[in-house]
């Protein structure tokens, strides 16, 4: 396999840079491997004596063990070095990580931290392919990804559909990646929350600003739902949880007066009885479990292409043969 | 040893004379002696051909930081008079945010021999307004203005009482120098790290929006008023902020205002990339504030350029952004950008330049030179307007390398730079 012939480049850092056609790609690419993991034996060769690091400068154990499945489906030698762990938190900065990653001459690294930009600076200063799995505030390009790939999957198609991301867009990484990656996908995209939790100029990035919950459902086909973390309430975005379930909260009594059968993904871990209710999380329209599925599928899509695979070789790859 | 200079046959540019002509400028003594057509110097003089140059009397920058004491491995008082005289300024006020920081006489006595140590630019001290920059009590401020102080400030930070500021305001009458202010409202730029708006959005970075500046503007011409005091606002990047300084001073308040190289070329769309060099306090902001801040340095709303001069090493700006610290280096570039950008652009023509970077200076901190005039000290930079060349940040005297201008292609360069009738930098 050859990194030059990437459909997308050395890196994913983001979806804002990537193109509609890049974005199919990876989708369409994530079909064929989704059933690998249906298989008896789960495992084929695409990425045999590649090197991944998995770099977690913040906790997240479903995202890393996401990449981790879907790198160890596709054979490669993994590690992951946890920031607890490893040196990072002794004070070593960014760009002696990266020295250091560079020097062990590791083919691909899939990095977590909690600085916006942290990805781009990595991926500048290494040869090895870099892939976000989100940095601070900015993108979580494979959670984009993988939500896309729900929809699709669901509604059969991203084109014209009417998505709305409840809750706190302003520290969010993965509202931006799902802003970028609908809308070239020809989606119409709405936030939802409270304004203190909506960036300023958000609606310069071609979206619909509203700001009940009641007027995103009755405009949507899809509500991606994220998290409410407590550190927000704590920092005074919100007055209490009770209050923000009581008035953003999606719950089933909502939902009933939505005028047609709405869509719900939250990409977890949820704050069940905050941003949603239980009913809803578990309840007929919830995808949430297929998005944890999907997420697998869509990282070894981007892994495959990474490396240099093709997106029309995907089935033949996955059948035993290399990319 | 200040003997006899010649400057001979440059474009003499002086605004305090309103002279514009060729001319011969005699030195004598760290004096100008005369200007003059065709001069006859003294046997001893040393001549110096100023064909297509322009002399004018030397640059001022009231706003640098020079790390010392505390951060040596940023830059020294040493190295930073250096860089300045390189950049074609003979004087600039140290801000007293070191380590610690410049809030005593003692403390405002070391900068005052570590700059004449330096036998580069002049070094005048700054003071702490508040002790220890805690934004508490009044610092030392008249004993400190008698050692030297030729103004007071917490930049870096801005004095958030406002009863504090005002006290500030009204000791300071007595000693007839400005209170200058970082004017910030820390609540509204809270965790800020650039300006917010689209390109903060986008980024995922957190914002300080202009408010957080306009605020503490309004707050502090309000107090100037009330006190009748003298505020210096430093480095103003906001169009609000702009007209609220404009209408202050049509009422007659006693202000006085700074624009930054940087604010009058950049946006905040530098940033882009997670750029750390384009990371400083205040933030790069948006078009329309860049119009409004040319516009206002143009009509003398703000009256002076000042470069913030603000080193770092470079591991710490090699960082993630959020992570890197505020501010950039303008000592050896400020004079090119804004001969290429500013003047080049057609916003301000060569003789408001020269008010900007050296009269208005001179007056507003009270300091000397800011004119040719005969009799007055000999702080004289000569340039070449032409001259092209590459900003490259390795080359620099400053032991900082942060800019976001490195690369630029920029015109016009600092020649010879004399202070006290002494060359103190010639290239
Ligand atoms: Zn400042």
């Amino acid at each position: 396999m050859n990194q030059m012939t990437s459909p997308l480049g050395k890196d994913l850092v983001g979806l804002e840079r990537l193109s509609g056609q890049q974005i199919r790609a990876i989708l369409d690419t994530a079909e064929p491997f989704k059933e690998i993991s249906e298989r008896r034996i789960k495992k084929v060769p695409v990425l045999r004596g590649k090197t991944i690091v998995n770099l977690f400068f913040e906790a997240s154990t479903r995202t890393r063990v996401s990449f981790e499945f879907a790198e160890k489906r596709l054979s490669a030698d993994t590690v992951n070095i946890a920031a607890a762990s490893s040196s990072v938190s002794k004070g070593e900065t960014l760009v002696d990580t990266a020295r250091n990653l560079e020097a062990m001459r590791i083919d691909m690294v899939v990095m977590r931290h909690g600085s916006s930009g942290a990805a781009r600076f990595l991926a500048d200063r290494i040869p090895s392919n870099v892939i976000n799995a989100g940095d601070g505030w900015h993108e979580h390009p494979t959670q984009g990804l993988l939500d896309m790939l729900t929809i699709r999957d669901h509604m059969g198609r991203l084109d014209g559909l009417k998505v709305c991301i409840v809750g706190d867009i302003r520290h969010s990484r993965v509202a931006r990646s799902n802003i970028y990656g609908l809308l070239k996908m020809g989606a119409e995209v709405a936030v939802c929350g409270p304004q203190t939790l909506l960036p300023q100029g958000i609606g310069d990035l071609g979206v619909h600003v509203l700001s009940r919950v009641e007027d995103a459902i009755q405009w949507a086909d899809v509500l991606n739902v994220l998290r409410l973390q407590l550190e927000r309430m704590q920092a005074g975005y919100v007055p209490s949880l009770r209050e923000y379930n009581r008035i953003w909260g999606v719950s089933t009594a909502r939902l009933e007066r939505a005028p047609r059968d709405l869509l719900i993904l939250h990409p977890g871990p949820m704050n069940r009885g905050v941003e949603i209710d239980s009913d809803v999380a578990d309840g007929p329209h919830s995808v949430i479990l297929n998005q944890v599925t999907n997420g697998v599928a869509v990282r070894m899509a981007v892994l495959y292409l990474l490396a240099g695979g093709q997106p029309e070789k995907a089935e033949a790859a996955k059948q035993g043969g290399e990319a | 040893m200040s003997g006899k200079i010649l400057l001979r046959g440059g474009r003499v540019l002086d605004p305090s004379q309103k002279l514009d002509d060729v001319r011969d400028v005699y030195l004598v003594d760290g004096q100008v002696a005369t200007i003059g057509e065709r001069l006859t110097p003294g046997d001893d003089a040393h001549v110096i051909d100023c064909d297509r140059l322009v002399v004018t009397p030397g640059l001022i920058d009231v706003h640098v930081h020079l790390r010392e004491p505390g951060e040596e491995h940023k830059e020294t008082i040493t190295t930073g008079a250096r860089a300045a005289a390189a950049g074609g300024f003979t004087a600039v006020c140290a801000m007293p945010n070191t380590d610690p920081p410049v809030d005593d006489p003692a403390a405002v006595g070391f900068v005052v021999s570590e700059g004449r140590r330096a036998g580069a630019a002049r070094v005048y001290p700054v003071g702490c307004i508040s002790v220890g920059r805690r934004g508490e009590r009044l610092a030392l401020i008249g004993e400190m203005v008698e050692a030297g102080a030729v103004a007071v400030t917490d930049d870096g930070s801005p004095v958030m009482d406002s009863g504090l500021m005002r006290l500030a305001l009204e000791y300071s009458l007595a000693f007839g120098i400005p209170v200058a202010d970082h004017p910030e409202d820390l609540g509204l730029s809270g965790r800020g790290h650039m300006n917010e708006g689209l390109v903060s959005t986008r980024l995922g970075l957190p914002g300080k929006p202009n408010a957080a500046e306009d605020t503490h503007i309004m707050r502090d011409l309000l107090l100037a008023e009330l006190t009748g005091g003298r505020i210096h606002l430093q480095h103003v990047s906001t169009a609000l902020g702009v007209e609220m300084i404009r209408q202050a001073k049509a009422r007659g308040v006693r202000v006085s205002a700074e624009a930054t190289p940087h604010h009058l070329i950049l946006t905040d769309e530098a940033v882009e990339g997670y750029r750390t060099e384009a990371k400083m306090n205040p933030p790069l902001r948006s078009v329309a504030d860049v119009a409004a801040v040319r516009a206002g340095l143009a009509d003398g709303t703000l009256d002076v350029v000042a470069t913030d001069h603000a080193p770092h090493h470079y591991d710490e700006k090699e960082a993630a952004f959020t992570d890197a610290p505020n501010g950039v280096v303008g000592l050896e570039t400020s004079l090119a950008l804004m001969l290429t950008r500013l003047v080049g652009e057609g916003v301000i023509d060569l003789p408001t330049l020269v008010d900007r970077m050296s009269c208005q200076p001179a007056r507003v901190f009270g300091l000397l030179g800011g004119t040719l005039a005969p009799g007055g000290v000999a702080d004289v930079t000569v340039f070449d307007p032409e001259a092209e060349w590459t900003v490259d940040p390795k080359a620099f005297r400053s032991k900082s390398r942060n800019t976001p201008f490195g690369g630029w292609t920029v015109k016009g360069q600092a020649r010879c730079t004399i202070v006290g009738g002494r060359v103190v930098f010639e290239r």
